[in-house]
């Protein structure tokens, strides 16, 4: 009986939680796309903007490795290298 | 519940409540804060209400996987409802589990008798027990470190207190067979990782935690079947433990003989070693410098204003809140109306049980107007109490500084 209202539920969750992230605007600047790409796969993008700005260039870097290493994100050592720019840039601590 | 056509109606962006459960009686309610000044800008910059399916509107910390904090406005209340209930998932593959299809199933090396059960099974085939809990998540608070650390940025509402109901599980492992030769005992959930490369969120405890009658494997909160989002159809519950042992939509549970090597358990969810005033250990898994978070330390909120609220001078205030601990129970709730300087008892209200919030009140009559810091620091049977300066450790864990919320009178 409950069913087929938990089914039709999660086909509402699955729509609204695509367009709710695209909400998330991260700043235009190089390196967005990787991030978009390679972050986006297993997380949505305000976790980047919610952990900002206090994060210095080591913090975002070991966040970065952490991703990498102890999460299995397939990202290149040149790719996490612009990420990580990016987030130092855009998010880091001033 | 809530309808799917109310859920429709926030998905807008902007917030329709409708029910008007939660926004009945309460001034707060109306001008939603997205938490404690003292969390990160970017945090309250990318914080949302919003409602998940079933849930009422709640503080979004992240979209994927679903982080959703509760509104400090309804811990007023003393038991947390269920739509209202704080929201925490490390991976982002959450399926929707039947209840007709789902079995856990029990084993591992050290089980003589391996067995699976259902739903049905866990209902009709053993006793039930019914426990008043919190549940908070390690982090509870994390945004309010200084310095910040990095994580879900919690304010004050990734916890909830619930009547737990369901089946011991020493009773399941007694069914099972279970050896004395077993260390540990490990839990798996229906969730999963989007990528291969990434762990697989499974967690265990120390076999005397699992054997101690006050753990369940929970089909029920308060009187109601465990919403999608809080892990139906069935969680684990370890009373005066951090949620992180919970196991949301739990799939198996493994007696084992050698300390579980996984990620979750061997490197998330460390504290440093002898900086917290806890007892419970969880010695099969202690390094040189760190330990598995156990229990939760005492703990205290203030429930029923907020920092900048005008109160008036002459007019007795009665001031409301909740303590909690890692079940021991709180033996004093003091309040300090100047900053600290003094601090005077407040009244303990009905008590639900050594694992559950324990609401407090205090009246005090503001004589003279300008500023007032109102205080509440909470004391365990342990003489265990709240600490003024934060206990630093590197994922954030176990904040409970003494709040200070500063009234204007005028």
């Amino acid at each position: 009986m409950k069913i087929p209202l938990i089914v039709g539920a999660l086909a509402v969750i699955a729509t609204t939680v695509i367009a709710a992230e695209q909400k998330v605007d991260l700043k235009p600047a190089p390196g967005r796309d990787k991030v978009v790409a390679s972050c986006g796969t297993c997380h949505s993008l305000d976790y980047i903007q919610a952990n900002s700005t206090f994060m210095s260039r080591q913090v975002w870097d070991a966040e970065v490795t952490k991703m990498i290493k102890a999460f299995g994100a397939p990202i290149s050592e040149a790719d996490a290298k612009e990420i990580t720019e990016y987030l130092v840039t855009n998010f880091g601590k001033p | 519940m809530v309808s799917r056509r109310a859920f429709l109606k926030t998905t807008g962006g902007l917030v329709l409540v409708s029910g008007g459960t939660w926004m009945s009686g309460d001034a707060h309610a109306a001008a939603p804060s997205m938490g404690p000044p003292e969390l990160p800008d970017g945090t309250v910059a990318a914080s949302v209400m919003e409602a998940l399916p079933g849930k009422v509107p709640l503080i979004k910390k992240s979209w994927r996987p679903p982080n959703y904090e509760t509104p400090i406005s309804y811990f007023n209340d003393v038991f947390t409802p269920n739509d209202a209930f704080y929201v925490r998932y490390h991976l982002s593959n959450i399926p929707e589990v039947a209840a007709a299809t789902w079995r856990v199933k029990v084993g591992g090396e050290a089980a003589a008798t391996p067995l699976e059960l259902s739903l049905d099974d866990l209902r009709r085939n053993y006793d039930s027990v019914e426990i008043a809990a919190v549940n908070q998540c390690s982090g509870n608070r994390r945004g309010m470190f200084e310095p910040h650390v990095p994580g879900v940025e919690w304010g004050l509402g990734a916890m909830g207190n619930a009547k737990w109901k369901g089946v011991r599980l020493r009773d399941i492992l007694g069914k099972a067979g279970v050896r004395k030769d077993a260390v540990e005992i490990v839990f798996d959930g229906a969730d999963s990782a989007v990528i291969p490369g990434t762990p697989d969120f499974v967690k265990s405890i120390p076999a005397w935690k699992a054997l101690d009658e006050n753990t369940l494997v929970a089909y029920e909160m308060n009187g109601a079947p465990l919403p999608h989002w809080n892990g139906f159809p069935a969680r684990i519950v370890v009373p005066g433990w951090t949620g992180t042992y919970w196991m949301k939509h739990v799939t198996s549970i493994n007696a084992v003989t050698k300390p579980f090597d996984g990620f979750w358990v061997k490197s998330a969810y460390r504290i440093p070693r002898g900086k917290f005033p806890l007892i419970d250990r969880f010695v099969t898994q202690e390094t040189d410098v760190n330990t598995p978070i156990t229990e939760m330390v005492v703990n205290s909120l203030i429930t029923n204003i907020t920092s900048g609220e005008s109160v008036s001078a002459g007019r007795p205030l009665d001031i409301k809140g909740i303590a909690w601990d890692g079940g021991y129970g709180i033996a004093r709730v003091e309040v300090s109306v100047d900053g600290g300087q003094s601090w005077r008892s407040a009244a303990l209200g009905q008590d639900y049980g050594r694992f559950s919030f324990r609401p407090w009140s205090y009246r005090f009559t503001p004589a003279e107007r300008g500023n007032v810091t109102v205080m509440a620091k909470a004391t365990n049977r342990n003489g265990a109490t709240q600490t003024f300066e934060i206990i630093a450790n590197p994922a954030g864990y176990h904040h409970n500084v003494v709040q200070r919320v500063t009234l204007v009178v005028a």
